[in-house]
């Protein structure tokens, strides 16, 4: 896969689920997008281990934009990020973005082949200045 | 850039105007083209990027609005063509699909 692949961290699996059939429905299947939410118990949280698993199946040579909700699910991606091997690290980031309309926006950019450096920065074009 | 300048209007009538998935489609479509492409409510402008969905978005142009499309380079024509089909073919959805579309799941 060329475009840059979406991944969606969410406390929630449903938000995440629901933001990752967004991005389905609404721009298509030419990016790849995987979504992980909720902590190993079954609760509200996030794991590392399933981060780095989506990271994984998302995984394209042009890179990946993860979108987070709330604090955790942020410094839980930046620490799967850290952990994968140091060539797939840094062509993976983490978007400063609402993560529905940011994961929109960001496939909607990456649908067009856009680089990495310009999905992320569309993506946080909606940020408040 | 010394490609010639295309321009083409055409009404909006999708019942929602421009809201999230016509925003989508009508920027995925645009970037298909080498052309610069530029959208307008009105023939006078301001414009802005057809292939920025953020600013797509933000044009919140409603049902019954008139959209300007100007584009510059080889495919300008083409790309002016396609859009205006787009926008006039209601973005390809189907008359009553908006805004109940999503199929919902029961929690029973």
């Amino acid at each position: 896969m060329k475009n840059v692949g979406i991944v969606i961290v969410s406390h929630s699996p449903l938000v995440a689920e629901g933001t990752a059939d967004m991005v389905r429905q609404m721009v298509g299947d030419e990016v790849p997008v995987a979504y992980c939410g909720g902590n190993p118990e079954g609760g509200l949280g996030t794991s590392v281990e399933s981060i780095l698993r989506a990271i994984d199946s998302a995984w394209s040579e042009a890179g990946v934009a993860i979108l987070v909700d709330l604090g955790g699910a942020e410094t839980n991606s930046e620490m799967a990020v850290e952990m994968l091997p140091s060539e797939r690290a840094r062509r993976v980031v983490v978007c400063n973005a609402p993560i529905v309309e940011g994961a929109v926006i960001a496939a909607t950019e990456a649908s067009g082949g856009a680089s990495l450096d310009v999905v992320k920065r569309t993506a946080e074009e909606l940020s408040p200045a | 850039m010394s490609g010639k300048v295309m321009t083409g209007s055409v009404l909006l009538t999708h019942a929602v105007g421009m809201h999230a998935r016509p925003s989508v489609k009508l920027t995925k479509l645009a970037k298909t083209f080498a052309s610069r492409i530029e959208l307008a409510l009105s023939a006078d402008g301001p414009w802005i990027d057809a292939k920025s969905i953020v600013k797509v978005m933000a044009t919140k142009a409603p049902q019954n609005a008139t959209l300007h499309f100007r584009a510059e380079g080889e495919d300008a024509e083409r790309a002016v063509d396609a859009l205006v089909a787009l926008v006039a073919g209601d973005f390809g959805e189907a008359p009553t699909g908006e805004p109940g579309d999503v199929e919902h799941v029961g929690t029973g």
